[in-house]
């Protein structure tokens, strides 16, 4: 960020040299920002290692060896949580934006799909995913209807996509209902249909806007996929309680953590980046 | 500056704090239990009154809910928490033995009182809200870390349930087992000898109760489930219809043996240890085997 | 082409929104070719009667009859109906996710079926001549006011109405910026294009109007050519507007 002649002085820039806007600006921001940051977390620190139960804690929690010896198998079990997100992902992406557009039918003729579309939003936004998921692994292939196939984990991910698209739908909702009438007006004056409106005018710019809620909805999917254990794949954290059982010790919880956390933060700021890229290019200035 | 000059008062201060509040760290956990002398317990040491018991006068004994038979029996009456079955009646291979051991401890029905415990929670390290548990828990030595078994009470082996016309109904060695998908509880004994002595080509599944073990066979996501022989008796008795066990498997090294679970270093093990070499000298514990553990004899060993 | 000439009619035109009478019977009617300006404070009902010819807003009785066919009758398509009458608007609603040659570009393309290279091309002479040639592939914001109007004129004029709406195109402009779009619409009207003009721009409707309507309070209340509306304003509620306009030097 340069700064003219005057504003340099102003700023009294300190030994490193330069303001930082996220760490507050203001004169000398970096070195103040490092100390304070220093301060604070070793008295934290400081403060949880001298505490009388901390070896113990640490003895549970923190145990190098039972770390690098379960590491392994909780990352390769990791593989699974990887296949059911990413699978659910794209077709939960792809069920919500119909169930938002069904939502979105204008005229009496279409109020039945309206209607289903609606109770089903409703229905399972309200039961709990776990209920969901016992319910559908358990109780489909059970129907023994022939064709139904029984996987445990087709049923997850199915229930999942159930769950999920509800949510995600409404992000939808929310995104297109965004996008202000005056796009829409001016689409269709054009001569173009509804449906050309939507997909060409009103979608992009909804889903631009609802990159943020999208992804934080990703992201509980992600931790979401453990719950796929209760019917039985042995995913990341269902190896890693394995683990726990047989050692009594927690670390390996912390690993299956630690795993979760790799993924999920440069995720975050892929998005924080995507979402900062795109505004105020591609933004509409609003009402006027 | 006038930054600066604040953050350094807030630090001080903070660490002031930080001191005062900062204990020894000589790693003693709060609440150190005493350290007891092992020396061989003699009847008069394990007297009521001399116990160290979780609540005074009271014998504490944990258990998982529901309580399945064929070690607890009994029906639970309207208003119990216990379901299936109901350890207070003392029906049931494991609520019998642990009202023998009571009496011979001195304490009076009345004063054995029953606690849930779910299983899990039973052999973790840490202090203890019963005096013993009983729960089909196997001793291993990774569990005999944390906590303290008694001797046995029941030498336990696994067994595979399966539907009667199924593939692995036919099974007669554990080679043909080599392309089942099975399934087991969590945290099991079962479950390890699935992974350490049956190790299959699939994946076994794994679940967080029997009951859904039991269900995914129902939903024949999986072929087989191994439990404990006594456990796949009342699976196939009172919980599926059609299923058989196949066999039972043998013991894996060391006989897998269940024992009563005990806080570390706790003083109770040793009176119970003598109460169970009474009650075995003197035949109770073979005629309770034989009242609620019978046909244990009739399923084919699978080498 | 009509039986009698006229590009646009209205006939008896009442449009409510809730409680509240926007357009309480309009009559008017715009021959081909023609520049007709519609003036009239704020609230008169100029948009809302314009995006009733648009087909935008749905009229409660009378009807609206475009070269000759009634396009408020039921079962009219109204996509087609779209197709060949252009709108401007006054807050420009360019597509801010597209370039401009996108936004010119998409209706053509998928409307009217044309390729990609044809578009382009029928696009960039468009752009051209209001003077956009250079900011084809620029996002609208970008663009100054003044060129995003422009830009909207072009995208309307890409899908080659016969009849082109302009409502209030420059009220939302800074004032150095509303010439270069005056200029635009002169060289419309010139070449011939059958407009209807919303506008506060009270010296620019007299030289550019072939006819000039005053709206208040949902009503045509005097219309005829600009001469006569601006010097010689027969009804007296045209005379007290003219007024105020001449008071706050507009004109």
């Amino acid at each position: 960020m340069a700064l003219r002649q005057g504003e340099r002085a102003r700023a009294r820039v300190g030994p490193l040299g330069r303001r930082s806007r996220i760490l507050g600006g203001g004169a000398r921001s970096v070195p103040v920002a490092v100390v304070s940051t220093v301060v604070f977390f070793g008295l934290i620190v400081v403060l949880v290692v001298r505490s009388p139960g901390w070896p113990e804690v640490r003895r549970s929690f923190l145990d190098g060896d039972i770390f690098g010896d379960s590491f392994p198998d909780i990352l390769a079990a990791f593989w699974i949580n990887i296949q059911i997100f990413c699978v659910a992902e794209v077709l939960i992406l792809v069920l919500a934006l119909g169930l938002a557009l069904l939502r979105s039918l204008p005229g009496s003729v279409f109020f039945p799909l309206r209607a289903l579309a609606l109770v089903y939003t409703d229905l399972f936004r309200a039961v709990p995913t776990i209920l969901v998921i016992y319910i559908l692994g358990f109780g489909a292939p059970a129907l023994d209807v022939g064709g139904v196939p029984r996987s445990a984990f087709f049923w997850g991910v199915v229930s999942l996509v159930l769950v999920y698209s509800a949510y995600v739908s409404e992000v939808y909702r929310a995104g297109i209902d965004s996008v202000h009438p005056s796009q829409e007006a001016a689409a269709r004056s054009l001569g173009l249909s509804r449906a050309q409106a939507l997909r060409f005018v009103i979608l992009p710019q909804a889903v631009r806007r609802v990159v943020p809620p999208l992804l934080n909805d990703f992201i509980g999917l992600q931790k979401d996929s453990a719950l796929v254990a209760l019917i039985g794949p042995v995913e990341a954290f269902r190896q890693s309680q394995i683990e726990v059982a047989g050692s009594f010790n927690y670390t390996p919880y912390l690993a299956t953590a630690l795993l979760f956390v790799l993924l999920t933060i440069p995720l975050a700021r892929l998005t924080d980046w995507l979402v900062a890229r795109d505004r105020g290019r591609h933004r509409a200035a609003g009402a006027r | 500056m006038r930054k600066l000059v604040l953050l350094l008062v807030f630090a001080s201060g903070f660490s002031i704090l930080a001191a005062g509040c900062g204990g020894d760290d000589d790693g003693s956990v709060a609440g150190a239990t005493t350290q007891a002398t092992t020396t061989a317990a003699s009847r008069a040491d394990c007297g009521k009154e001399s116990l160290d018991l979780v609540s005074e006068g009271k014998l504490t004994v944990g258990t998982d809910n529901p309580a399945f038979p064929p070690w607890f029996g009994g029906k639970p009456g309207p208003g119990s928490k216990w379901k299936i079955g109901d350890p207070t009646t003392g029906e049931g291979f494991e609520s019998a033995v642990a009202y023998a051991v009571a009496e011979e401890l001195g304490f009076t029905r009345d004063e054995v009182e029953w606690k849930v415990v779910p299983f899990n929670q039973a052999f973790r390290p840490g202090q203890k809200s019963f005096d013993f548990d009983i729960n089909q828990v196997s001793y291993t030595p990774a569990r005999a870390k944390s906590v303290e078994f008694s001797d046995s009470y029941y030498d336990v082996n696994q067994a595979l349930v399966a539907f009667k016309n199924s593939e692995l109904a036919d099974a007669a060695s554990i080679e043909d087992l080599r392309d089942a998908k099975l399934g087991a509880q969590v945290g099991t004994s079962s479950y390890e000898y699935i992974t350490d002595s049956i190790d299959p080509g699939p994946e076994p599944s794994v679940y967080d109760t029997n009951n859904d073990v039991i269900s995914a066979l129902k939903a024949k996501q999986i072929d087989g489930i191994v439990v404990d022989l006594p456990t796949a008796f009342y699976v196939t008795a009172a919980q599926i219809e059609n299923g058989t066990i196949v066999g039972q498997f043998p013991a894996a090294g060391e006989q897998e043996r269940f024992g009563m679970v005990f806080e570390q270093d706790s003083t109770l093990v040793d009176c119970v240890n003598g109460a169970l070499a009474t009650l075995k000298s003197e035949g109770t514990l073979a005629d309770l085997q034989q009242e609620w553990l019978s046909d244990k004899a009739s399923a084919p060993v699978l080498e | 082409m009509s039986s009698d000439g006229s590009a646009l009619r209205l006939e008896g035109v009442r449009k409510s929104f809730g409680a509240l009478e926007v357009l309480r019977g309009i009559d008017l009617a715009v021959e081909e070719h023609e520049v007709l300006c519609l003036i009239g404070a704020s609230g008169s009902g100029k948009s809302t009667l314009l995006r009733c010819v648009n087909l935008l807003e749905p009229i409660e009785a009378g009807r609206i009859v475009v070269a000759g066919e009634e396009i408020t009758a039921r079962g009219v398509d109204v996509n087609r109906v779209r197709r060949g009458i252009g709108i401007v608007f006054q807050a420009f609603n360019l597509f801010p996710h597209m370039t401009v040659l996108e936004n010119v570009t998409l209706a053509p393309r998928h409307v009217l079926g044309l390729s990609r290279v044809r578009g382009e091309e029928e696009g960039r002479e468009l752009l051209e001549r209001f003077g956009l040639a250079d900011k084809e592939r620029e996002y609208p914001d970008r663009l100054s006011g003044g060129q995003q109007q422009r830009a909207a004129i072009a995208r309307a004029l890409a899908m080659r109405p016969r009849l082109l709406l302009l409502d209030e195109v420059t009220s939302a402009l800074d004032p150095e910026l509303v010439g270069e779009v005056l200029n635009a619409i002169r060289e419309l009207a010139a070449a011939g294009m059958t407009m209807v003009i919303a506008t506060h721009e009270m010296a620019f409707a007299r030289e550019i109007a072939d006819r000039v309507a005053f709206l208040d309070g949902g009503l045509v209340i005097e219309e005829g050519p600009p001469e006569r509306i601006f010097q010689a304003p027969e009804q007296p509620r045209t005379r007290q507007f003219l007024q105020r306009i001449i008071e706050a030097g507009r004109l």
